[in-house]
């Protein structure tokens, strides 16, 4: 067990964990921030993405010890009261069935958004196909991510 | 012999008057009891002393506080379909509550006070719509009585709105709130003197309605099944049985024990074969401090299996024997004229194999449960199960103890599809919180949840058409074969209650009809998949009929609609051997109506512009299917890109599912069932070798990423005043023949195996 000291939604956060243990498990299991969920372990569902400076990353395949310094948001931390564009528009189209890939989706949204403001249908499918929904939203979360650019 | 499919579980008619004998019950103590000693199990409060909350509950389902808050039990899971707010949306409608100040709570898995809670079968609306109704017309008529009473005018004078009893004409009113203590000790009224509201007048149902946690799944607030934290909890990770109804010999567990966290490992006891379909696989659980810890101990174990009767199965093996029978004489299951006859004296015969995968459901939430056994004997168990109360029936069984020791908290569910009726992973939690001492979460991993998942069945199929000189369908003989649901290695034929979901009901005016099935055997845990064996049933159908069009030379909407015939109700009557089941419903109640399902076909023919010319590189496919009683039609559309990839550039659905309660969530289902039918027909299969799952995690078993989605999906919904029934799986089935004749019309190339590559 080593300790680590991870920058967390603008707080630095100390943790004792073992060094491959992926971020995923620290927010999870060892700070209970639960808004991160666990799809794959494996990188291929996206529903663990969480920001690391600024960058949309999947927490499980991130080990702790290759957090370093970096700031790390997650959708708590995303905005205080559900008001980022992204949010507001996910109520908007109602885009969430089961919502359970829905944070991941939306932190990778915010990623896109961040780096191109208004991206076109293809440049998001580009960007989301990492994130999977079982429930099938991708077409309200197309149209939700086009209104948050629009509002930008 | 075959289980009860749960799916298909008969209402009860209990189910309707056991809510009102209770909530007489309920009713009459309410002056009486303390706090929360009022059977509803959550926090309602009752009458106190003046100036504290007081609560008025005519019933489990609906409680008002003098805060005017009006709380809503939801009693039936939510894992997407929207239902935690469509049942709320009819309770409050009738009642006149104001939707902004309704409070939904989640009940605990208790059908002694709810009623049926199995969230399957697409069939939550349809059973409970009248209930939800009543139990909002009680508690509105019974507040309309007390401000009649308080203004000295009939009752009939009165209505409500916005939380509110108002006099007609609008000038009185008084918060529902105010009313509560007066209506404490008024008698419960009889059902019959219950005015209902005028469908007209709804301001809820029949309107896109937000779902109510569309707030906290965005912000990331919303409660799943492994998001519940209990103090001292320990994390399991368990290595299940690799080939179904294998046995532990013996392992080694000091690796697993030597990583820092790692608390103890503790084997899981399984039933061996049957596997059954409500008890653990035998396994050895690794329990630690988090999750990451109980993960690499489980990677650690060396176990050493007996693996039993199922070590050599191989699913291709048994793919081509199924297709082999299916040559054969099966058992009759429908019988009209004569098929050997129109056969001997037919012009021209249409003969063809389909074949179809097992699937998992692969929700992107993985089975995870929490249970907390105490000292005494009884448990807490926190788990997204879809039917809970067998969920607490498994629990019980698993430990040994009364039903009544089981509480039961139900979380949103991160997707369903039928996988999470299963209570195995429940029972699990509740067996290794016994064995440790401490509150136990079990967490199944992506590999967990694929390689032990109660699997939709593979299917072989033969359909043979004949059509006579002119080229009328005069025979139509299919014989259909697949491990069914709950069977094992006794030979077995697919059930009644499957061969009735959309393939007995063969609705189409064929004089000579003979429905066959044949016998195979199960080597892995199978179960049920949104729609069933509609998939595989409506796939082999609907893509022969277009192939019968494409032979006749007529179009394949047309020919649907002159083959479905006069406008009729059908029974089919004296064809059937044994019952048909109709989806647990009596045929008088719910009628296969010829004039609905034309009437969906003509919507979508009409929307998509079915005739209309297209545009070079596009082709469209057509199918229509019935199913869960919800009539459905569909249209796609599909094009190449310019890497020669598969594009559905368009999706057009008709549905008549009656009244729709939440068009909002009527349209998503459709929205996210094509979605999931694109998976299903393009890109999932499991196979399995030495009788492990081979596929391992999403790379292997791929579902759809967003650009193979449907770009463009329109839904449109029939208005009607028929009961209402189900969509939640309705919109699978015809989905995916639409697109395998579309794809056809591209390429040129008919596909007679799911999934297929384009
Ligand atoms: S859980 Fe991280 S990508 Fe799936
Ligand atoms: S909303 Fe259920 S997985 Fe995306």
């Amino acid at each position: 067990m080593e300790k680590y000291v991870i920058n967390v939604n603008g707080k630095d956060r100390e943790v004792s964990a073992l060094q491959d243990m992926p971020l995923l498990w620290v927010l999870r299991d060892l700070l209970d921030m639960k808004g991160t969920k666990f799809g794959c372990g494996q990188a291929l569902c996206g529903a663990c993405t969480v920001h690391l400076d600024g960058e949309a990353v999947r927490s499980c395949s991130l080990p702790v010890s290759e957090v370093g310094t970096g700031k790390i948001t997650t959708i708590e931390g995303l905005s205080e009261d559900g008001s980022h564009p992204l949010q507001k528009a996910w109520v908007e189209h109602i885009v969430p069935q089961c919502g359970y890939c829905q944070s991941g989706q939306i932190m990778n949204a915010a990623a896109l958004l961040s780096r191109n403001p208004s991206p076109s249908e293809s440049e998001i499918e580009a960007a989301m196909e990492g994130n999977l929904c079982r429930c099938g939203t991708y077409n309200r979360i197309k149209d939700a991510i086009v209104t948050a650019s629009k509002s930008l | 012999m075959m289980p009860n499919l749960p799916f298909l579980k008969k209402k009860q008619p209990e189910d309707r008057s056991e809510i009102f004998r209770a909530s007489r019950r309920d009713f009459l103590k309410i002056g009486s009891l303390a706090a929360g000693g009022l059977v509803l199990g959550v926090n309602f409060q009752c009458s106190g002393p003046k100036g504290e909350l007081v609560t008025f509950a005519p019933n489990v389902f609906v409680s008002i506080g003098s805060d005017n808050l009006v709380t809503i039990l939801a009693h039936r899971s939510e894992m997407g379909t929207g239902i935690r707010t469509s049942l709320p949306m009819i309770v409050a409608d009738e009642l006149g509550a104001d939707w902004s100040k309704v409070k939904i709570v989640q009940a605990e898995g208790d059908e002694s006070k709810y009623g049926n809670q199995n969230t399957d079968g697409s069939f939550s609306v349809r059973m409970f719509y009248e209930p939800m109704k009543k139990a909002g017309a009680t508690a509105r008529h019974m507040l309309m009585q007390a401000a009649a009473k308080e203004w000295g005018v009939d009752v009939a004078e009165c209505d409500t709105e916005n939380s509110h009893v108002v006099l007609k004409g609008g000038s009185k009113k008084i918060p529902f709130g105010d009313l509560v203590a007066q209506i404490q000790t008024m008698e419960l009224p009889k059902a019959e003197d219950v005015p209902m509201k005028d469908f007209s007048s709804y301001k809820l149902v029949g309107k896109d309605i937000p779902i109510y946690d569309v707030k906290d799944i965005a912000t990331g607030n919303a409660v799943f099944g492994a998001d519940v934290n209990l103090p001292n909890m320990l994390i399991a990770v368990v290595q299940r049985s690799p080939v179904v109804g294998a046995k532990v010999v013996s392992y080694n567990d000091e690796k697993a024990l030597a990583i820092p966290g790692v608390k103890k490992v503790v084997k899981i006891e399984g039933p061996g074969l049957p596997a059954g379909l409500d008890k653990p696989l035998e396994g050895v659980a690794v329990l630690a401090e988090n999750t990451w810890a109980a993960i690499k101990g489980s990677r650690e174990l060396e176990i050493e299996w007996d693996l039993g009767p199922n070590q050599s199965y191989d699913s291709a093996v048994q793919l081509e024997e199924m297709v082999k029978s299916t040559t054969s004489n099966g058992t009759a299951k429908r019988e009209r004229g004569n098929f050997s006859q129109a056969k001997s004296s037919s012009g021209k015969v249409i003969e063809k194999t389909y074949l179809a995968p097992f699937y998992a459901h692969s929700t992107i939430e993985p089975p995870a449960a929490i249970a907390d056994v105490k000292a005494d004997g009884s448990v807490e168990v926190w788990a997204p199960s879809q039917h809970p109360q067998w969920a607490r029936d498994a629990v019980s069984a698993a430990l040994g103890i009364d039903v009544s020791k089981v509480k039961m908290n139900v979380t949103l569910l991160g997707g369903g599809f039928g996988r999470k009726s299963k209570p195995d992973f429940v029972a699990e939690a509740a067996l290794l919180s016994k064995a440790a001492g401490v509150p136990v979460r079990v967490q199944w991993t992506r590999e967990c949840d694929l390689h032990h998942d109660y699997y939709h069945s593979h299917s072989a199929q033969r359909i043979v058409a004949t059509l006579d000189g002119s080229g009328n369908l005069t025979g139509w003989n299919h014989h259909t074969v697949f491990p069914a649901i709950g069977s094992g290695l006794d030979a077995a034929p697919p059930s009644d209650g499957e061969l009735d979901l959309g393939c007995r009901d063969f609705p189409y005016e064929v004089p000579n009809i003979r429905i066959e099935s044949h016998e195979t055997t199960a080597h892995t845990r199978i179960g049920w998949l949104r729609s069933v064996s509609n998939i595989h049933h409506a796939f082999a159908i609907c893509t022969m009929l277009d192939e019968i069009a494409e032979t006749k030379g007529v179009d394949p909407v047309d020919q649907a609609l002159q083959l479905l015939g006069e406008d009729k109700n059908l029974t089919f009557a004296g064809e059937m051997v044994g019952d048909y089941g109709n989806y647990g419903e009596k045929i008088e109640d719910f009628p296969w109506s010829t004039a609905r399902m034309k009437k969906v076909i003509e919507t979508v023919a009409e929307k998509s512009n079915w005739k209309s010319n297209l545009a070079a590189g596009k082709a469209v496919g057509f199918a229509a299917h019935k199913s869960f009683l919800t009539y459905v039609a569909c249209v796609v559309m599909v094009e190449k890109d310019a890497n020669g990839n598969l594009v559905i550039p368009e999706v057009h659905y008709a549905v008549d599912c009656g009244i729709p309660v939440n068009t909002d969530r009527v349209r998503s289902q459709f929205e996210g069932g094509a979605q999931f039918a694109t998976s299903l027909a393009t890109t999932s299969a499991i196979t399995l070798e030495n009788g492990r799952v081979k596929q391992n995690n999403f790379d292997t078993y791929q579902i759809i990423r967003m650009s193979q989605a449907p770009k463009k999906i329109h839904v449109h919904i029939i208005p009607s005043m028929e009961k209402p029934t189900g969509v939640g799986e309705p919109p699978v089935p015809p989905f995916i023949p639409a697109l395998a004749n579309a794809v056809y019309k591209l390429t040129g190339k008919r596909n007679y195996q799911l999934p297929f590559q384009v």
